[in-house]
C-alpha cells in the first residue's frame, strides 16, 4: 500500500525529507500502526517518532487522531503540536 | 470584507490598516506581533503547511464573524525567515461596538495559537537552534473560548 507522506518543523528535519511515497504493508490500520511502523523502519524514523504522543496527524488536510483509519488515505501529514502566533 | 493570507513578505500595516478601514467602522481593535529579541534570538522562522495553514486562518475568521458582529476582518500571519522586531502577525477587527471588535480580536490571537497549522523554529547569537514547544497557559487560553 503506497502513501504519500509530508513532514513538518522537527518532524521533517529528523526524517530528513519534506515529503515521501511510502510502501507500508497491506492493511495497515490506523495513524498509530504508521507511526510505530515508521519508528521501527531506521534511524531517522526512531529519532522522529521515538515519542508518539508528541506526534500529531493530518488525513488530506483533516485532523487526525492516532485511531484514524488510513483507508483511501491520500496524503498524511505529521507534524509536533503547532506553536503559531 | 474578510481578508486571510499567509505571506513570507513583510507584512505592511500601514497599508493593511488603511485597507480594512476603507469602509468606515465604527470599532477598529488591532493585535500586531512582533519577534521578541530575546536571549540574543537572531532569526526566527515559521514552518506551514501549503494548504491547512491558510485554511486554518481562514476557518478561525468565519468563526469570529459567526460569533460577533464583525463588519471587517483582517487576518494575516507572515511565515519563513524573519528578525527580531518584524511583524510575524496582524489581526485587526472592526464592528459597529467597541466590545465586538476586542473580543473578537482577542479570539483570534488566542485560537491561532493552538488550531493552525505553524511551528516556530528559534536561531540564537550562541548557533543553538531550537523548535518551540507549545505552552500550556495558550492551551488553556485558547480552550477557554469553546
Amino acid at each position: 500500500m503506497a502513501l504519500n507522506i509530508a513532514y513538518f518543523a522537527w518532524v521533517r528535519e529528523r526524517m530528513g525529507v519534506a515529503e515521501e511515497v511510502v510502501d507500508v504493508p497491506a492493511g495497515m490500520a490506523d495513524v498509530a500502526a504508521l507511526v510505530a511502523w515508521l519508528a521501527a523502519r531506521d534511524d531517522r524514523g526512531a529519532l522522529a517518532f521515538a515519542d508518539p504522543l508528541r506526534v500529531r496527524a493530518a488525513i488530506d488536510g483533516v485532523m487526525a487522531s492516532p485511531g484514524s483509519p488510513l483507508a483511501g488515505a491520500r496524503e498524511i501529514a505529521l507534524f509536533p503540536p503547532v506553536t503559531g502566533g | 470584507m474578510i481578508r486571510v493570507l499567509v505571506q513570507t513578505a513583510a507584512i505592511d500595516v500601514a497599508a493593511e490598516l488603511d485597507l480594512h478601514d476603507a469602509g468606515g467602522h465604527g470599532a477598529s481593535a488591532s493585535f500586531i506581533g512582533r519577534v521578541r529579541g530575546d536571549d540574543g534570538l537572531t532569526e526566527l522562522f515559521l514552518d506551514h503547511h501549503p494548504t491547512m495553514t491558510g485554511a486554518g486562518l481562514a476557518d478561525l475568521a468565519h468563526g469570529a464573524v459567526d460569533r460577533w458582529q464583525i463588519a471587517a476582518l483582517t487576518l494575516i500571519h507572515r511565515v519563513g525567515a524573519m528578525a527580531p522586531g518584524d511583524t510575524i502577525v496582524l489581526v485587526l477587527a472592526s464592528s459597529p461596538h467597541r466590545a465586538e471588535a476586542l473580543a473578537a480580536c482577542e479570539y483570534l490571537i488566542d485560537r491561532l495559537k493552538t488550531d493552525v497549522m505553524l511551528w516556530k523554529r528559534e536561531t540564537f547569537a550562541d548557533g543553538r537552534v531550537a523548535w518551540v514547544e507549545q505552552r500550556d497557559g495558550d492551551a488553556a487560553r485558547a480552550e477557554r473560548w469553546g
